[in-house]
């Protein structure tokens, strides 16, 4: 499991990265209440706004962590944002990507690299 | 290091403003304890919700007793002979509102729309007013530019007890406000102090608010949560339990282009107050306020449930079309009901819209079907 300074995890398998967001991150937003994921084969570059989180406290966007392509998205959490509060690492992945280049999930944060970044 | 990609953007209400001294709270020190994060609010720091959230904070205050701090909210003490004066600033029928009672009432301004709204208390010995904290300041020069005597409470927190078991939990301390009804004032000793209590609140359920000194105010907080049936409940959801109750946020709901009648409050204008009544008109506006009573006025409030999961928060643009046109309101208040289980709003739009249109509330670049429904969206829970 890789991190992001933006509070996302990446679970590489080849060159297929599952995306989700932290259990600190999920803490941080409160209770989600709703979800609105990218449509699957969209092309996407590291920093696009692509997914749209909402607790019940504010709107925050989720940026596309790395360059690549939507393959799967996780229809589960729109129908039950919830999802998000209770399995965050887990059952409520946000979406797959493809990626070119393997190399590129080496810049990100190892799980002691975000331990720190978090202060825990 | 990683490299830098931009952290999560925050657009919602609350974003926290930084370069601001804020004033705690007398209980901070209780809040932080319990696990609450604070925010910004007014100059003060709030807590907006403690270690279990604002959804289960919500829930549990409708289904049992949730405790508020509202210490930042103005108390203002004015001369038992106030009442008329006020009249001369508040549509209200004040000189009508009986001892031991409260009612709710606005400042207006000139042009008919509102300064601020307030609870006028009349108690036996003077007039006990609770003012909005982002317009104590305001308020208070207004009074005192009009009325002798302002005296602003600076040593008393104000805490509030909501829920259908605020009055079993309250009567374990003060066993007299039982006898008490919604909009009722008492005073009640408590451990050598005097407790100002009314039956009222911002969630539309039972409650009382009790304003206690500062020097009490922490006993008195530990008190009631050493009861199983209250829990410290936090900012974030007093709005969403407020917003569900349909009840006005000033700067939201009203301000000074918002007239009270557009707000949906014209019930807070006294029938003595108004054409034909006692004392008609006499306070700032009338003019306007009572020509949109018998006329209508250009804009209304109305509740909204958006169709689907996405709420519609403050600010979102209001059109009667999901394609084209001009926006004929916006969304004053919104976001997620956790009783409704659904997205609720409060929008204010032209009076020309037809009750029973579809309105599309624009997020994100998407219109959005929401439609018109009564207010509030849950029943409220007064003893009257």
């Amino acid at each position: 499991m890789k991190y992001t300074e933006d509070h996302e995890w990446l679970d590489a398998d080849g060159d297929i990265v599952t995306v989700g967001i932290t259990e600190y991150a999920a803490t941080q937003l409160g209770d989600v209440v709703f979800v609105e994921l990218p449509e699957v084969e969209t092309q996407v570059a590291k920093g696009d706004e692509i997914v749209v989180i909402e607790s019940v406290k504010a709107a925050s966007d989720i940026v596309a962590p790395i360059d690549g392509e939507i393959v799967e998205i996780n229809e589960a959490l729109v129908d039950n944002p919830a999802l998000v509060n209770e399995d965050p690492t887990g059952a409520a992945w946000f979406f797959k990507i493809k990626i070119e280049d393997a190399a590129a999930l080496d810049e990100f944060m190892t799980e002691d690299d975000y331990k720190d970044h978090i202060g825990e | 290091m990683p490299g830098r990609a931009r952290p999560m953007t925050r657009r919602g209400h609350m974003a926290e403003t930084a370069d601001e001294t804020l004033i705690e709270l007398p209980l901070q020190g209780l809040h932080a304890a319990r696990g609450a994060k604070f925010v910004p609010f007014a100059g003060y720091s709030m807590p907006v919700h403690y270690a279990e959230g604002v959804m289960a904070e919500h829930l549990w205050t409708r289904q049992h007793a949730g405790l508020f701090d509202v210490s930042h909210m103005g108390q203002v003490l004015l001369p038992k002979d106030a009442l008329a004066g006020l009249e001369a600033l508040i549509p209200a029928d004040l000189l009508g509102l009986p001892e031991g009672r409260q009612r709710y009432g606005m400042f207006t301004n000139e042009a008919g729309g509102v300064l601020d709204d307030l609870m006028v208390a009349h108690r036996p010995g003077d007039v006990f007013l609770v003012v909005n904290a982002a317009r104590k300041a305001h308020d208070l020069a207004h009074l005192r530019a009009h009325l002798p005597g302002v005296e602003e409470v600076g040593d008393r927190a104000l805490l509030a007890l909501q829920g259908p078991e605020a009055e079993a939990a309250l009567a374990g301390l003060l066993p007299g406000v039982a006898a008490m009804r919604f909009m009722d004032v008492a005073v009640m000793g408590w451990q050598g102090g005097e407790l100002w209590l009314s039956r009222s609140g911002y969630t539309g359920e039972d409650g009382f608010e009790i304003s206690v000194p500062v020097a009490l105010a922490e006993g008195f907080a530990q008190a009631l949560l050493a009861d199983d049936r209250v829990r410290p409940i936090g900012l974030g959801a007093r709005d969403s339990l407020r917003l569900e109750a349909g009840l006005p946020l000033y700067g939201q709901e009203m301000d000074e282009g918002i007239s009270p009648i557009e707000a949906g409050q014209a019930w807070a204008i006294g029938k003595a107050r108004r054409a034909g009544g006692a004392r008609a008109g006499g306070f700032p506006g009338a003019d306007v306020i009572l020509d949109q009573l018998a006329s209508g006025a250009p804009r209304r409030r109305v509740g909204l449930r958006p169709e689907g999961r996405a709420p519609m928060r403050m600010g979102v643009p209001l059109f009667v079309a999901a394609e084209g046109g001009e926006p004929i309101g916006r969304i004053t208040s919104g976001g997620f009901g956790p009783s409704v289980g659904a997205p609720v709003a409060i929008g204010l739009i032209d009076a020309s819209v037809p009750a029973d249109a579809t309105l599309y509330g624009e997020v994100r670049g998407k219109r959005l079907p929401a439609a018109q429904v009564p207010l509030p969206f849950v029943s409220p829970g007064y003893k009257r």
